[in-house]
């Protein structure tokens, strides 16, 4: 078999490259990150060719040495050398992105230029001479059309073709006499150091004066010189710097380009500028981002999303569901008939001991389930001859009001008694779920009780908890993929850039945080339309600090229990949540790891498209596929340890989690939270200690550790009358505040370990929650208690400290933002007073 | 002298000279913003920063401190 070729995708964002890369490499796909950063990396199979391999690269407008994504792609082009570039180009955009082309062409790799969106330009009525520019270029064009694949065999074909002969572009230097000359002085000098291949990239590069390539060279002091005395001269001359020299002369060369290749009679987009005019205008903008927001919420997590997470939690992962929903409205039917009929004895029961008849025989009999029973019959005599009438109140399910009364006789009540509990398995088809499965056939083998528990409560439960995200994860996807394929996302970042640069971080950041309101999974995914690296992985740290769902039964039950009359609890959580997102964005931007090169907020508006289905549902497949894979990895491993701790002790006998090893560890560990005020409450450190599986777990353990109750309702209710005698109000809040802002639960993490460039990352991003989480509840719970007539103690000094601290790292100047951009600034103001 | 933070939405400028060093500089290079190209001030935006701009037939947003480094006729 002949050696595997390597093509690379090179083109501007928005060329259409996902297009093409998903149209050569079908489902091939593979999809991670580049060593060390949070760029997106993706290869694939050619289709039909398994000895070709296509590496699709960061999105591009320049080889520059500045951003993050034209390092990656520099340094692979450079270093890894694939056999071949197909340079995607946007037809419809020739002169910007033909900018890049002129870079590929220097890298001494063979290019073919792949001039895509062809369609569009033919469609406004304009032409590009495809021999002419060929000719001038001295690379192969070939036309595609990206939506219905025309010329992309042409394209990939021609860049085989290419690879195997080795034809590298038959390419000149481009720009002024003088500038080529110069050029042609460091190649000189470079050529011992350089192979031949390389020679012209290098000595364009060092004629820029880029500092990542000069550390690839290993000069002589007097070549050095020799060169810097040729860049000067050159620069003296044209009274710019040598960077800009080169940038202004690539664009020179190409508007000449232009002048012989592109035939232009229309106007460009108007279409795009149409659209534009009302979806960014002044007045209108704000109404229709807010309703497009408010959609992509309502779809992914109130109605579609939250209907497929029930499905996937309590059908496929709970008792069972039916197939089609068929046979559902039949047994909601007969499950109400049912309840009718409980309520009517019930009823029935009570208007006979208001009779003053002794139906305890009767209760005996009815919770025993012998609906036959004598002692049942002998009532329904007695009751009978005493003409004991009960009355049923029919509700209203939300306004509770009474709709209808129903009276209740001896009769009716025989008749209730007769009534069944319909079983949902009888209605349609119904699938049991996973856990009815596994049980009975763990059951059938006789499977012993440990591992019947290891599989049922701890794998499948956790496991099932974290999958239970993956459908509104979906729906997301495909959500978000229509705005960024359309070309939205890109208005979205234009429209919200005020508000949100002053935190550190762009308009894009909104989305996530919207969407961490329902599950912070798909928010952490969400980040992912994020383009700048240092920005994204503050995203990705902060995030979760919004009240995700999971985190309402707490907030709920905290509320009630100990604040029931007030109604500013739920929302100070939000409140509390977006001002953790600013006040980190203010103090980690100010940071080392978050301060990137500085680099300007210019952003293409790209013009407006159909979404094409085709991009939209593999990028979805891709990314679920990823977050599954974890899920069934570091996730379950982690669930798995959880469950093992809170079922046995430390002699490996299993036990209620009262007893556990988890209780023990919550013992130990509850000091830590005396600062906050609840280190005398074990049971609240081993609550967040199982909110790391899912938050709502937080309540449940309440329920088993305070009350010995099997299950909770959503807001807790049983449990407020113990809450408010353990807690005060105080400390109830401040657990609150750190169970909310604290590391959040497996899945969440393991999202964000997948956004991190490495495990360093996620650490510290966990790391820096729970310390913040755990400095903001001490700094509320101390300082609470001394403004409520505590007293001043270490614990109010430690918070006035600490509050001090926070106050100083939000307000203090950015120190390595001088240090960067010296005299950007003062330039800039210094021209304009002048 | 003028910059492109000074143009009002409908106005089409002309570049002069792009100031700044280094990442600022190239990048609005970078995207076309060369010694004599033509600029189109779109809009801007709702809440008053950045501006929406149009050159080589492309669309861009530019926030108004970056075009204030970009000199204009």
């Amino acid at each position: 078999m002949a050696e595997t070729i390597k093509i690379a995708l090179a083109g501007n964002p928005n060329s259409g490259k996902t297009t093409i890369f998903n149209a050569l490499t079908g489902s091939s796909q593979h999809v991670g990150n580049w060593p060390g950063v949070t760029v997106e990396k993706k290869d694939g199979r050619l289709k039909g060719r398994d000895d070709v391999i296509i590496q699709d690269l960061p999105g591009i407008y320049s080889l520059s040495p500045y951003t993050l994504e034209e390092v990656v792609t520099r340094n692979y082009l450079v270093q890894n050398r694939p056999d071949a570039i197909i340079n995607i180009v946007d037809a419809s955009n020739l002169d910007r992105n033909l900018y890049l082309t002129t870079q590929l062409l220097e890298i001494g790799i063979p290019v073919v230029i792949a001039l895509n969106m062809i369609d569009v330009v033919t469609k406004r009525g304009d032409h590009i001479n495809t021999n002419r520019l060929s000719e001038l270029l001295g690379c192969p064009v070939v036309e595609t059309a990206a939506i219905n694949d025309k010329g992309l065999e042409n394209a990939i074909g021609k860049a085989i073709e290419m690879a195997n002969a080795k034809a590298t572009p038959d390419h000149t230097l481009i720009f002024s006499e003088a500038t080529n000359a110069a050029i042609r002085q460091i190649a000189a000098r470079l050529q011992e150091n350089v192979s031949p291949a390389n020679l012209t990239w290098f000595s364009i590069k060092t004629f820029e004066r880029d500092q990542k390539t000069a550390g690839q060279l290993t000069l002589s002091q007097e070549k050095r010189q020799a060169i810097d005395r040729i860049i000067s001269e050159r620069e003296a001359a044209a009274g710019d710097d040598s960077e800009s020299i080169v940038t202004t002369e690539r664009y020179a060369y190409i508007d000449l380009l232009m002048d012989e290749v592109l035939f232009k009679n229309s106007r460009g987009d108007r279409m795009t500028e149409k659209i534009d005019n009302v979806v960014t205008n002044r007045f209108l903008a704000l109404p229709i981002f807010a309703v497009v927001m408010f959609m992509i919420y309502y779809i992914s997590i109130s109605t579609v999303g939250s209907l497929l997470t029930d499905w996937v939690n309590d059908g496929v992962f709970g008792e069972g569901w039916r197939l089609f929903g068929a046979g559902s409205a039949a047994y909601e039917e007969a499950a109400a008939d049912y309840d009718l009929a409980q309520a009517e004895i019930d009823a029935y029961l009570a208007a006979a001991a208001n009779a003053g008849l002794d139906t305890t025989a009767a209760e005996a009999a009815l919770a025993a389930g012998e609906t036959e029973s004598g002692a049942l019959a002998a009532l329904t005599e007695q009751a009978a001859a005493a003409d004991v009438a009960g009355a049923v109140n029919i509700l209203d399910e939300e306004t509770e009001q009474v709709l209808d009364t129903v009276g209740v006789d001896a009769a009716a009540f025989t008749a209730a008694l007769g009534v069944d509990e319909p079983n949902p398995a009888d209605f349609g088809i119904w699938v049991p779920g996973v856990p009815v499965l596994l049980s009975n056939l763990l059951n059938a083998i006789d499977c012993a009780d440990w591992l019947q528990s290891l599989v049922l409560d701890g794998i499948v439960a956790g496991v099932g908890a974290v999958l239970g995200f993956v459908p509104q994860m979906m729906v997301l996807f495909i959500l978000l993929g229509i705005l960024e394929d359309c070309g939205y996302m890109a208005r979205v970042a234009f429209i919200m850039d005020r508000l949100f640069r002053r935190f550190g971080l762009s308009g894009k950041n909104f989305i996530p945080m919207l969407v961490a309101t329902g599950c912070g999974v798909p928010g952490l995914m969400a980040t992912r339309t994020i383009e700048n690296e240092a920005e994204r992985k503050m995203a990705v740290m902060t995030t979760t600090f919004m009240p995700c769902g999971a985190k309402l039964p707490i907030i709920a039950l905290i509320a009630g229990a100990l604040f029931p009359t007030s109604v500013w609890v739920a929302p100070a959580a939000y409140f509390i949540g977006i001002a953790a997102i600013a006040l980190s964005g203010v103090i980690l931007k100010k940071t080392k790891p978050f301060v990137g090169d500085p680099s300007p907020f210019v952003m293409e508006l790209p013009s407006y498209h159909m979404p094409r289905p085709k991009n939209i549902l593999l990028q979805m497949w891709e990314r679920s596929k990823a977050f599954v894979k974890k899920a069934c990895t570091i996730i379950m491993l982690s669930t798995i340890v959880l469950w093992f701790l809170s079922s046995y002790n430390t002699a490996l006998q299993p036990v209620d989690t009262t007893d556990s090893i988890l209780a023990d560890a919550g013992r130990a560990v509850a000091p830590v939270f005396t600062p906050l005020g609840w280190g005398d409450q074990w049971e609240a450190a081993v609550g967040t200690i199982t909110g790391l599986i899912a938050k709502e777990n937080v309540v449940s353990t309440f329920g088993t550790l305070y009350a010995g109750l099997e299950e909770v309702s959503e807001n807790g209710q049983e449990l407020w009358q113990i809450m408010s005698a353990r807690f005060t109000p105080l400390a109830a809040f401040s657990f609150m505040l750190f169970n909310l802002l604290c590391a959040p639960c497996f899945a969440a993490i393991g999202a964000i370990n997948r956004e991190m460039p490495n495990r360093r990352w996620t650490l510290a991003a966990v790391a820096y929650e729970c310390a913040l989480a755990y400095v903001i509840a001490l700094i509320v719970y101390q300082l609470g208690a001394y403004i409520t007539g505590g007293g001043f103690g270490a614990g109010t000094a430690a918070a006035l400290l600490l509050l001090a601290g926070l106050v100083f790292l939000a307000v203090r100047p950015n120190p390595y933002k001088n240090g960067l951009t010296p005299e950007t600034k003062p330039a800039v103001k210094g021209g304009q007073r002048a | 002298m003028k910059t492109l933070q000074q143009a009002k939405p409908g106005d089409t400028v002309r570049v002069v000279k792009v100031n700044g060093i280094n990442a600022v500089k190239r990048h609005i290079m970078d995207m076309g913003i060369t010694t004599g190209t033509e600029i189109q001030v779109l809009r801007t935006a709702p809440l008053g920063d950045p501006l929406e701009i149009n050159l080589r037939s492309f669309a861009m947003s530019i926030r108004k401190d970056d075009a204030a480094m970009i000199e204009i006729e």
